[in-house]
């Protein structure tokens, strides 16, 4: 009996559906003590709902949900925190006119005389929780002072204060930067030291290999594989995710005949505010340029200010041989160019609209029967585009925020590439998509570019940059530090060196 | 083509799919109209003569309520108008009674572009929040019609404004009808078939994606703060004309009515949603409980006390999300 339990989550035949559709099959998850254990699968394979299941916002149909050894019902999610199980979310639940203690303490602030909110105590507890991490932080900053990645360390030190003894992180590095991650990782250890038990949900492979002990693969809703890290290959894990095996998609094809000489794109000396200056580079018709850099070097703030987002205070822009002066998105669209932005929810669509209404918002002006739209010009648009882009959607009415990730972001590009751009800008047009997806983007992307069009991809994850690349600018602190053709880089510890800086 | 079970299958989608956000106020009409009738029947509610009341009593706040619609359909607000038809009124008649018809129209609308180009241009270009600017405009605008005509109000004669401005009818019709009808109309029209409609709903359901995908969002909202007051201008000449005189009251507290009819209709106060023709019914429901209570014969402070309970809990059943 005084044994301490050795799993920390025992999920057992867990089996849910959403109108009858079954999501959950029969799943099985178990995490032990002091684990760290990925979980990975394609949007829609499961994941999300087998999460929220163990945070109690949903009811699982049947099975069986053990914590810390006991039977669990997780009717809600306070009974599921009660239990143990803290969230840090994707989506940060902080509220950044607060201090840091204050949205740790937020809801369960220690009560002092009079039943008035105990601040010094409150501090104090938040500084020993953040000392306990081993991370230092003003406690009594305001968040929105504060850099994202400490929100993120906020959020952990949040879900300790409850007393969690799991931890939920969904996509964790997705906004973080290189050290800022490595930082993570290394709390992540400490938290692991202490008996704190981890699920990691990540796409990124490299991540999963560095940082967890075990993975479990879910697949249409059914356990796909479960298996120590040091036992199994990426290629095994991407076999598992997918269901086959992936064709050579992720290695560079030399593309140079496909070039044309001339620059449809010329930017000289551009500079825009303090965070670019001195940019210059040509970008040549059916070109696919590369820009890597840390978070913050200027690859976001570059693609804006060629989109008209952002003024440009310095330098000259030519399309076409032509001197362009860009003011704003409109002014952009009509001079060919079109931007995927990096915040698909925020920047690229209207959740609540429909996804026909979303597809064809840019290109309202072909749409019109006289001086209105035509309804059955919109409807057939956007079905074309809807098979083009394969946009899996039951019904093209229905609001955009019910697609997956993958398939809202294919909304994002069809919708951009339905305006027949000349010169295509991506801003991490795969992040947080599942891996099925990424494939079909980056097979997108060469396919725009072997249509003659020039592309400018902007993508943190190295590998893919340099599969489809065929040229790559280094960005560090808002200039253009190094400037590759692909064939130059032998390797992607390369380009991560010179991305790094050293 | 349909086969009748087909049919039936997609009548029953219907009801499971029903919007009850979007569609309470259509429910709420004919639950209180009949219920009206029923209890006030005997009161003549259901004449031809109190029904053709109510349309010409609401015609107005139909009116400002279309503009209002898109003005809401952007996450904006515009509290001024009340006040806009007050001074419209006040100008419209002072102008007619010096320089003419034409003058006086001219200078009415006039007060519209003007407040309203205010009124937009420092939302949309200096980015002061639309509730603070048409607050304050709504003070500074009835303080500006009290003053020019020192509280007094200014007489018309001119028979033509009358009879085309809300105080005659249009062959069978009375004009006022005619007015909010061809309002709602060219409203719904331009909300659900034209570029500015569904640039006006991308701009409210997501500015910044608005914004990246080529809509000028700026200039969305001065036009439409620019359209509101144009429209609260001619709905403040259609006072004159009913009421046969320009005075800094006509319209006073209309704003409020307007907003709630707007939101009963359907539009959405976090922008996004526009519902016209729902806005129209908003209208008519308060014209339509209005007159039921003077009906009912409940004294000036029941009525008051009674139309608010209603409206909140109508208000409070269409903000409702819709549970899929």
């Amino acid at each position: 009996m005084s044994t301490s339990p050795v799993l920390a989550v025992e999920m057992t035949d867990i089996t849910k559906a959403f109108n009858s559709v079954p999501v959950l099959r029969e799943v099985n998850f178990e995490l032990m003590v002091g684990e760290v254990h990925a979980l990975a699968g394609e949007n829609g394979a499961g994941k999300s709902t087998l999460m929220k299941i163990l945070q109690g916002v949903y009811q699982r149909d049947s099975g069986e949900v053990k914590v810390l050894g006991e039977v669990v019902s997780l009717t809600d999610t306070f009974a599921a925190r009660a239990a143990g199980i803290g969230m840090v979310f994707q989506e940060f639940s902080l509220i950044p006119t607060l201090t840091v203690w204050q949205n740790i303490f937020l809801t369960a602030e220690p009560l002092g005389k009079f039943g008035l909110i105990n601040d010094g105590l409150a501090r104090k507890k938040a500084q020993e929780i953040f000392d306990d991490m081993g991370v230092a932080v003003d406690v009594t900053a305001l968040l929105e002072h504060l850099p994202t990645a400490l929100w993120q360390l906020t959020e952990i030190a949040k879900a300790l204060a409850q007393n969690a003894r799991v931890l939920i992180m969904d996509e964790p590095t997705a906004s973080l930067a290189k050290h800022e991650t490595n930082a993570l990782f290394e709390l992540i250890e400490r938290l692991k030291a202490r008996g704190i038990s981890i699920i990691y949900i990540s796409h990124r492979m490299d991540e999963v290999y560095r940082v967890a002990d075990r993975i479990t693969v879910l697949r249409d809703g059914q356990n796909a594989l479960t298996a120590k890290l040091a036992d199994v290959t990426p290629a095994q894990i991407v076999a598992a995710i997918v269901g086959r095996e992936m064709s050579g998609n992720l290695t560079y094809e030399d593309r140079s005949a496909r070039i044309s000489k001339d620059a449809v794109l010329r930017v000289t000396g551009l500079g825009s505010g303090r965070r670019l200056s001195n940019i210059s580079f040509d970008l040549h018709r059916g070109e696919i340029l590369g820009l890597a850099g840390l978070m913050g070097s200027g690859r976001t703030e570059l693609v804006n200010t060629l989109f008209g987002i952002d003024r440009a205070h310095a330098g000259s822009v030519e399309i076409d041989g032509k001197n362009v002066s860009i003011r704003n998105p409109g002014h952009a669209i009509s001079l060919g160019l079109a931007l995927i932005p990096e915040d698909r929810r925020a920047q690229g669509l209207v959740l609540e609209h429909s996804v026909q209404e979303n597809l064809t918002l840019p290109l309202l002006d072909g749409l019109k029967g006289g001086l209105l739209l035509s309804t059955q010009k919109i409807v057939e648009r956007a079905r074309e585009m809807i098979a083009t882009f394969s946009i899996k959607v039951a019904d093209q009415r229905m609001p955009v925020a019910k697609l997956s990730g993958g398939n809202q972001q294919k909304v994002v590009i069809g919708k951009w590439l339905g305006t027949d751009p000349s010169i295509l800008m991506m801003d991490e047009p795969t992040a947080g998509v599942d891996i099925g997806t990424k494939q079909e983007i980056l097979a997108m992307v060469r396919e725009i570019a072997d249509d003659g069009k020039a592309v400018i991809l902007i993508s943190s994850e190295l590998p893919e940059l340099l599969s489809v690349s065929d040229r790559i600018l280094v960005l560090r602190d808002g200039e253009v530090v190094r400037n590759f053709l692909r064939a130059d880089i032998p390797s992607e510890e390369f380009l991560q060196l010179a991305v790094q800086g050293a | 083509m349909s086969t009748p079970s087909t049919q039936m299958m997609r009548s029953l989608k219907f009801v499971k799919r029903f919007d009850w956000r979007q569609n309470i106020i259509y429910v709420g009409f004919v639950v209180v109209f009949i219920l009206f009738a029923i209890l006030l029947g005997d009161s003549g509610f259901t004449s031809t003569n109190n029904l053709l009341n109510i349309a010409r009593q609401t015609a107005t706040i139909s009116i400002m309520a279309v503009a209002m619609t898109f003005v809401i359909a952007t996450a904006e607000i515009d509290l001024s108008i009340g006040s806009v038809a007050g001074l419209a009124s006040v100008v419209s008649a002072m102008a007619m009674s010096s320089f003419g018809l034409v003058a006086g129209v001219v200078a009415g609308l006039a007060v519209g572009l003007v407040v309203g180009a205010i009124n937009g241009g420092l939302v949309a270009w200096l980015k002061v929040p639309s509730f603070l600017v048409t607050l304050g405009m709504l003070g500074l605008v009835v303080g500006v019609a009290r003053w020019i005509t020192a509280s007094a109000p200014v007489p018309i004669a001119d028979a033509t404004f009358i009879q085309i401005f809300g105080g005659g009818d249009f062959g069978p019709l009375p004009s006022l009808l005619v007015w909010a009808v061809v309002f709602v109309a060219v409203g719904a029209v331009v909300m659900n078939k034209t570029k500015f409609g569904r640039q006006v709903r991308a701009t409210g359901g997501n500015t910044q994606a608005a914004m990246f995908t080529g809509v000028n969002t700026a200039r969305i909202k001065f036009y439409v703060l620019l359209l509101s007051g144009v429209v609260a201008a001619i709905a403040g000449m259609l006072y004159a004309g009913r009421l046969q005189s320009g005075r800094f009251q006509w319209g006073t507290g209309d704003e409020l009515s307007v907003i709630a009819a707007v939101i009963l209709g359907g539009t959405s106060l976090f922008g996004g949603r526009g519902a016209v023709i729902g806005s129209l019914f908003g209208a008519l429901f308060i014209g339509l409980v209005n007159n039921g209570l003077i009906l009912a014969g409940l004294d000036v402070s029941q009525q008051q006390v009674v139309r608010g309970a209603i409206i909140i809990v109508a208000v409070a059943l269409s903000s409702k999300k819709k549970t899929s």
